[in-house]
């Protein structure tokens, strides 16, 4: 009597059981690279510019025939930019999915998350942007292709010496390690160069209203405030600074450079300046090279830096995996922490003793409603 | 001194915004004794409602603001009427664990529906100046209109509620409910429609509480609702939770320490700490509230 319905429980078994074997098919054991990114919520458009650096990264790994006679299969994983879920995602990728490496994330409190993870399971990780030292102190399993917050911090404060600023007041999130970091190392290089901080407050992620702290700010009557933050916090900290009357400079790291940044922001964020990890405007052919393909890829939308660091995390583990000749995590970490002047997007990577990468960076302020390059400082 | 000012006016237009909130679950508690945690989606659904308005009107004229702020509020109401039909009247005559469990899952439920990329998504989006903005100086001291919009409304708002509670039929049906439900319905009050209404009133000021917040912090998302819902939960606690008064008296209280404390730079690491602190020793002092009643209740 079950009869008339044993077609239907056919064709179920069949679909079931078609996307398996097609895939097996095709693709002949992928190398599988997990990559944990933030596609959606706060910090969407650093996940979203990263994920495409990354994802083409590995259509041109792949176009060339990929390492090892094998092609990459990259398996991405979105955290909605929440705390949490960066380790549930990472724990799914390498426990079920057995990839080989991890790419990933942007923010360092996420990576934070991922790092031990990766550790335990002795499988390298690659974070292209996170910048908080103690991201790659979790283990030697762990890299990063960008510079870090002692770095950036440095920078910054030399920037602000340069431009004459003699008080620079600070916000920081005390929330995001991130923030934290950068703050901690601009304070030490700013006052060793003669700086004063005449107010250091703070606020916590998914603050909205700043109007307190900005206005205890303004009765101090700083020359610049520095806020280490990401560009969400950082449009609506400028915007309330220009409704309460400060028209002083604002400045910050890497975390600013974001779409949003301009469009919550609007005319407030004018003639403020961050620091980041490149310029497409750089004349190098590598660059111009990756903007072009990048371009091409992606509906003609200008790569910024998390994309191109995005592009050259993949990079850097594909030219490891080649002088490793395996993907075994033990060999391929020992591959990655060689890795020597790899000429990247983002400039020549090296990997020093404590697995990070040292870089330029480049200075950029917003004029007209657009991101413009104002000048790059060396390590 | 202008420094004091100053954070006095940003307290104030904060706290406004969470007297806003904190009369809606006032008022659902007066009546219905329960506490609804959806109330702070509520207050994000007129934000986004106010969005989606707000982009194809003109931005910068008073009317368009008005037309906003109107919309956001009805839209809000009809969600807050819908939500006590469908989830909470069900519900009714159980027992009060069951519906406030209820009203934390509708709560989420809310804020995952609009996480979706086809509702609204989890980025944050700008939320247009719908109102004319100036910034109005004194000397050092700065206002800036949206924050005169804000406190005007807010006041405006609070007075026609308390007209509304004590000047109407439905007002007195209301506090009729609120004093014993029973008797009221002996005496001929539709239970049901009163209780519809006291959703519908206080989801319209968290509607409106919502366009305002957005107005002054104009970056939009589904969790934008949480923390302020946070707050005002704590503001209507603090004045004495089913007391009108209370709740606004609560919301400014509550505004104002936070700013003054978030503006201290020693302390601004633990403004959200010392808010809730303030609510503790409160409660300590006076079990409910500065201006509640006491009863025999509890929550």
């Amino acid at each position: 009597m079950n009869l008339p319905r044993l077609p239907v429980l056919l064709s179920v078994v069949a679909l079931l059981l078609a996307p398996g074997a097609f895939t097996a098919a095709c693709a002949q054991d992928p190398i599988k690279v997990g990559e944990v990114a933030s596609l959606t919520g706060k910090e969407a458009d650093f996940g979203r510019f990263s994920h495409r650096g990354t994802l083409l990264a590995i259509e041109h790994l792949n176009a060339a025939g990929g390492v090892l006679g094998k092609k990459f299969e990259l398996l991405t994983e979105d955290n909605q930019s929440k705390a949490g879920e960066s380790a549930t995602a990472a724990r799914k990728l390498v426990s079920r999915d057995k990839v080989v490496a991890l790419l990933g994330e942007v923010a360092s409190s996420r990576s934070l998350e991922i790092a031990p993870i990766a550790q335990t399971a002795k499988i390298p990780m690659v974070s292209p942007a996170s910048t908080n030292p103690k991201v790659t102190e979790t283990g030697n399993y762990i890299f990063r292709v960008c510079f870090i917050d002692p770095f950036q911090g440095t920078v910054m404060a030399k920037f602000a010496l340069q431009r004459g600023w003699k008080k620079v007041a600070t916000l920081t999130s005390v929330s995001s390690a991130y923030s934290v970091g950068l703050g901690k190392f601009f304070k030490e290089t700013y006052l060793a160069g003669g700086g004063v901080i005449p107010a250091e407050q703070k606020y916590a992620e998914s603050d909205k209203d700043f109007h307190a702290q900005l206005t205890a700010i303004k009765a101090t009557g700083a020359d610049a405030i520095f806020v280490p933050g990401y560009y969400t916090e950082a449009a609506l900290i400028s915007k309330q600074a220009r409704e309460l009357g400060l028209t002083v400079p604002l400045f910050g790291g890497d975390g600013w450079e974001g779409e949003p940044l301009l469009e919550i922001g609007g005319t407030a964020v004018e003639g403020i300046f961050f620091s980041t990890h490149y310029s497409s405007e750089d004349t190098a052919p590598a660059v111009q090279n990756f903007v072009k393909a990048y371009k091409a890829r992606w509906g003609g939308e200008t790569p910024n830096a998390m994309a191109a660091l995005g592009y050259d995390s993949a990079m850097v583990l594909a030219d490891a995996m080649k002088r490793a000749g395996t993907t075994d995590g033990t060999k391929l970490r020992d591959a990655l922490a060689a890795t020597k002047d790899y000429l990247g997007v983002t400039g020549k990577t090296s990997i020093d003793a404590q697995r990070n990468a040292t870089k330029a960076a480049a200075i950029f302020t917003v004029k007209n409603g657009k991101f413009a390059f104002v000048e790059s400082i060396a390590p | 001194m202008t420094e004091f000012l100053q954070q006095l006016v940003n307290g104030l237009s904060l706290g406004a915004i969470y007297a806003l909130i904190a009369l809606g679950y006032t008022m659902v508690y007066g009546v219905l004794r329960f506490i609804n945690f959806a109330h702070s989606e509520v207050f994000m659904v007129g934000a986004m409602i106010g969005l989606g308005l707000g982009r194809h009107l003109p931005e910068g004229t008073l009317w368009g603001g008005l037309v906003v702020l109107t919309a956001a509020m009805a839209g809000s109401a009809l969600l807050g009427v819908t939500i006590e039909r469908l989830v909470y009247r069900p519900l009714r005559g159980t027992a009060t664990l069951n519906v406030l469990i209820t009203a934390i899952g509708v709560s989420l439920l809310l804020q995952s529906v609009f996480q979706h990329p086809q509702v609204f998504g989890a980025t944050p989006q700008l939320f247009p100046a719908v109102f004319p903005v100036k910034k109005i100086g004194f000397g050092d001291l700065v206002i800036s209109s949206n924050q005169l919009v804000v406190i005007t409304v807010a006041a405006l708002l609070i007075v026609v509620l308390q007209l509304v509670v004590f000047r109407t039929r439905m007002g007195t049906a209301m506090r009729a409910v609120a004093l014993n439900p029973q008797a009221a319905q002996l005496v001929g009050v539709n239970l049901n429609a009163v209780i519809s209404f006291t959703f519908a009133l206080g989801s319209a000021l968290a509607g409106a509480g919502g366009v305002l917040y957005a107005l002054n912090y104009p970056s939009v998302e589904p969790l934008m609702g949480v923390m302020p819902g946070l707050k005002a939960f704590v503001a209507a606690v603090l004045g004495g939770i089913g007391s009108i008064p209370g709740a606004a008296l609560g919301g400014l209280i509550l505004g104002t320490v936070e700013t003054l404390v978030g503006g201290s730079a020693a302390l601004s690491t633990y403004k959200d700490a010392i808010a809730f602190a303030v609510l503790i020793l409160i409660l300590l002092c006076r079990p409910t509230g500065l201006l509640g009643r006491s009863t025999a209740e509890k929550v």
